[in-house]
């Protein structure tokens, strides 16, 4: 399958020590191209998203990695290892499911105790390391207890302590917390981020969900119909989105396209200053960054100032979302609460907040 | 590691099945053992020199001739069917309403009920045969084809129940509730909504109450009179000697089963995969 | 939501048809057993002869016990070949699987008596397996106990029940959730030790089904005996058939019936608490 002679990555990116590279990975089920040669690094203790829709690649992905698909191209390495062929259990990565996966013939103790004994790890370790992990999770009062007696967020959190009580390098949750109902969800996820924190192992997370990618992530890898989008932190992917697909699958945004002539860009009866060479391109302004312009305010050099007529408000408790005309132009604004508005307002929006966007998928690397 | 791994797209995921070599030739080789025998009596049903010997050499029709002219095998065909049928209809009535009784109403000695009703099930042939046969003879009652049809009717009214539970189980409660909602009386209710509902397993239930009707012999044996089955009539010629008119009948019984197996199965995976 | 009429209606006709034809019928085999011959003629009166007869003469207990062997071989022989069957049908098979499903069970619906009368014409000294044997040259004399002892017993009992067995393991197999496989392979459990620990046990109830279908109708069986035993492969049920024949002792074959009804029943009621023993699941 693939020839070319295996090179271990260097150890050494970006300050973090890289635990996990992925090269050019692909996968193709039939005809079809799941992953299209995808490369990511993960640093060692980092907690790391892939975030995208449903069919963009993010499960495969993480199955490949757990090594219950094999690649159709491609390279995986772990530590100056070669994962691809390796089969799941003999890899230093563990999983936790989605549907959890427990065992249904095994209580509590024995489903985490599960990955220690087939290992044959020292038997006098088992226990002790059993109820710590229990501990960790606040479950140790249900040991005794069958599977199905469990509540789903119990489940999980018995998945979460089996899977790491065997200290993997990396672990893998596949969408683990889209089976809660919210509330429940909240609290799970503010749980997992502090685990991750205690416990510094690495985290590959996998989700449909933006505001829980953006709430739990060091970094987020945004795919799209198999492809990398963007990769970054959440408040760089936040501020920066690299594409218009990633400015509105991630929050809200204003695309605008605009003519840019001689650092000025215009797009209908708006005009801002950029650094942006001269031609057609894409900008993102997100709602919130654009404010009710008051009159005798302070007004920075860089501050574009426009009117627009007030054509819907839904109000948002702590916020107000604002549909405006602006000369044809279709905006959202997002400004806090502050009661209804009609009829002509003046607005404004720091230039440096429209953000430049590339209108297809970049199919960047790291 | 692995050889190439086939593919198969199943429901919402799409899994890799791993090709294992040594299982799949003990698996092939299972089936082998499975089917020889039947390959085996299919071929020297053509064989000219009769049932016996290597390799079969001069292939005929005649033993099929000699067979299409032979009145007491049709006879009992005949008399098998008819037992069959009414077998059937005994079975899947009384099934019908035990799976109903035991889905519905709660009684003291339910549970009794349920384990005599599926114990023929399980129980060999024997037993149930010659206490029937024991009830009969105290009964007063001659032994004949009549026997023998309550004799089957009684111990596949299991076979009916078990199907027939199994499809009232998977139907939708709720549009009984509708239907009486809507105004239909209990028996309406039953005719227009339940026996639909449970049309595939009743059909399903009755090619296989038909099929093990026609096949049966334990339970027969005790209770035959003058008249006789196929499986009782076969057996009978068995006793005087092999010949290969027997090989044309059973290859003639094997493709008529497959037939019907393979009506039933195309029917129980449409009655699984309905959600109605 | 039904009312008493409805139940009442649903109940009756088929407890009065089971409580006539099934419940009385046993009831009344019950009743032979504990009844004696006298004179060609069945006597009402109450005793336990027959059971002391079963119990001090040995010929009786030889051939329960060779039956209760010859059943136990059939069981282990149909899982050892129709469980990996199963498990290949579940885990490997991929698309093939229900045309693989449907060529299992086909010999199911093909006629006992057929598939008994295909291995005596194979078994025989005259058979095919002889006459294939000598053409190969491998034989020069026909091997007598092919036909006519317990082996052939075995061997025919075994062909009819491997899809016996093979049905209730294989659903067992498919009800077993895929991730929890993928788990256990995820925790650092290779295939044979994900087999022992975690497929094996989930697969246990099917497993016990099948194994108590196949026991109890082979230790019942009287046509297998007849057609392929011979003397030797000779079976409880045989006796049992004869007592109702020419041997004309109703209440003596009333009596082994009842044992072999009781093994039964007590069979089935071990293997419902196991199976609720391991129902948390």
């Amino acid at each position: 399958m693939n020839t070319a002679p295996a090179i271990p990555p260097l150890e050494e990116e970006r300050g973090g020590r890289s635990l996990l590279e992925v090269r050019a990975l692909a996968k193709r089920f039939g005809a079809h191209e799941v992953l299209k040669k995808i490369s990511i690094n993960i640093a060692a203790g980092e907690f790391i998203t892939l975030l995208g829709e449903s069919g963009s690649g993010k499960t495969t992905m993480l199955r490949l990695i757990a090594g219950f698909e094999q690649p159709s191209s491609g390279e995986i390495w772990m530590n100056g290892a070669r994962l691809n062929t390796l089969p799941p259990y003999k890899r230093r990565v563990n999983t936790v499911f989605q549907q959890y996966a427990l065992f249904p013939h095994l209580n509590v103790r024995d489903n985490v105790a599960y990955g220690l004994r087939v290992t044959n790890a020292p038997t006098h370790e088992i226990d002790g390391r059993v109820a710590d992990a229990l501990r960790m999770v606040k479950m140790d009062s249900f040991a005794g207890a069958r599977p199905a007696t469990l509540s789903g967020g119990q489940q999980q959190r018995v998945a979460l302590a089996r899977a790491l009580v065997n200290r993997p390098l990396l672990l893998l949750l596949d969408e683990p917390l889209s089976a809660l109902d919210a509330n429940l969800r909240k609290e799970m996820q503010s749980e997992l981020k502090a685990l991750q924190r205690e416990v510094g192992i690495t985290f590959l997370f996998v989700t449909h969900d933006q505001d829980e990618a953006m709430a739990l992530s060091d970094r987020i890898a945004l795919l799209r119909n198999g492809a990398l989008e963007q990769i970054a932190s959440p408040r760089e992917i936040y501020s920066h989105p690299a594409t218009a697909y990633t400015a509105q699958f991630i929050g809200q945004t204003n695309l605008l396209r605009a003519e840019v002539r001689g650092g000025a860009a215009t797009c209908g009866a708006l005009t801002w200053p950029t650094s942006v060479p001269d031609g057609t391109a894409l900008f993102s302004l997100r709602p919130e960054t654009i404010r009710l312009a008051d009159a005798a305010a302070n007004s920075p050099a860089a501050e574009v100032r426009f009117s627009a007529i007030v054509k819907q408000q839904l109000y948002g408790g702590a916020s107000e979302l604002l549909e405006v005309d602006c000369g044809g132009q279709n905006l959202r604004v997002k400004i806090p609460a502050r009661g209804p508005l009609s009829g002509k307002q003046d607005f404004s929006f720091s230039a440096h907040d429209a953000v430049q966007v590339s209108e297809s998928s970049g199919g960047i690397k790291l | 590691m692995s050889a190439r791994p086939g593919t198969t797209a199943t429901l919402s995921t799409r899994v890799e099945t791993r090709r294992a070599p040594v299982l799949a030739t003990y698996s092939l080789l299972v089936f082998v053992f499975i089917y020889l025998p039947i390959i085996v009596l299919i071929v020297y049903s053509f064989n000219r020199d009769g049932v016996g010997g290597f390799p079969p050499r001069h292939l005929t029709l005649d033993w099929y001739r000699q067979l299409f002219v032979d009145g007491a095998i049709w006879t009992s065909v005949l008399n098998s069917l008819i037992v069959a049928a009414c077998s059937v209809v005994l079975s899947l009535t009384l099934g019908l309403l035990a799976a109903l009784a035991l889905d519905r109403a709660s009684f003291p000695g339910k549970s009794l009920f349920r384990r005599l009703v599926l114990l023929p099930l399980i129980l060999p042939g024997i037993i149930t045969g010659l206490s029937l046969l024991m009830f009969a003879v105290y009964a007063g009652a001659h032994l004949s084809l009549l026997t023998v049809f309550l004799g089957h009717g009684t111990a596949l009214i299991s076979v009916a129940t078990t199907e027939l539970f199994a499809g009232l189980q998977k139907m939708d409660r709720a549009q009984e509730e509708a239907s009486l909602d809507l105004g239909a009386t209990p028996l309406q209710t039953f005719w227009r909504v339940t026996l639909p509902n449970l049309k595939l397993s009743l059909i399903a239930a009755g090619l296989l109450i038909f099929t093990l009707s026609m096949d049966e012999i334990a339970v027969t044996f005790f209770l035959i009179g003058r008249d006789n089955t196929l499986p009782l009539e076969i057996w009978g010629r068995l006793r005087r000697g092999i010949t290969p008119e027997i090989n044309a009948i059973s290859t003639l019984i094997f493709a008529a089963s497959v037939i019907l197996i393979v009506i039933w199965f195309q029917l129980r995976t449409r009655a699984q995969r309905k959600a109605f | 939501m039904y009312s008493r009429a409805y139940k009442s209606i649903v109940s009756l006709p088929p407890l009065l048809w089971v409580g006539l034809f099934l419940l009385l019928p046993y009831a009344l085999m019950l009743a032979h057993s504990f009844w004696m011959v006298r004179d060609a003629f069945i006597v009402h009166q109450w005793n336990l002869q027959n059971y002391r007869t079963l119990s001090t003469s040995p010929v009786y207990a030889e051939v329960l016990l060779r039956s209760m062997r010859i059943a136990a071989s059939v069981t282990l022989c149909s899982l050892l070949l129709g469980y990996p069957l199963a498990y290949y049908l579940s885990f490997h098979a991929g698309t093939r699987r229900e045309i693989l499903y449907q060529l299992v069970i086909v010999p199911l619906w093909v006629s006992y008596l057929v598939r008994g009368y295909a291995w005596k014409t194979i078994l025989g000294s005259d058979g095919v397996l002889n006459g294939f044997l000598q053409y190969l040259h491998i034989t020069n004399a026909p091997v007598g106990f092919l036909l006519y002892s317990p082996f052939a017993v075995i061997l025919m009992l075994t062909h009819i029940y491997t899809p016996f067995v093979f049905l209730p393991i294989y659903a067992a197999l498919e009800h077993i959730p895929r991730p929890v496989v993928e788990a256990s392979q995820d925790l650092g459990a290779g295939p044979l030790k994900t087999f022992l620990r975690v497929i094996l046990p989930l697969s246990l109830p099917g497993l016990l089904a099948g194994a108590t279908f196949a026991f109890v109708l082979s230790l019942g069986d009287f046509l297998a005996p007849l057609l392929v035993g011979g003397a030797s492969g000779t079976m409880i049920a045989n006796i049992v058939q004869s007592l109702f024949g020419a041997a004309y002792d109703w209440p003596l074959g009333a009596a082994i019936s009842v044992c072999i009804l009781l093994i039964t029943v007590t069979l089935l009621f071990l293997t419902e608490r196991l199976e609720k023993h391991w129902s948390f699941r």
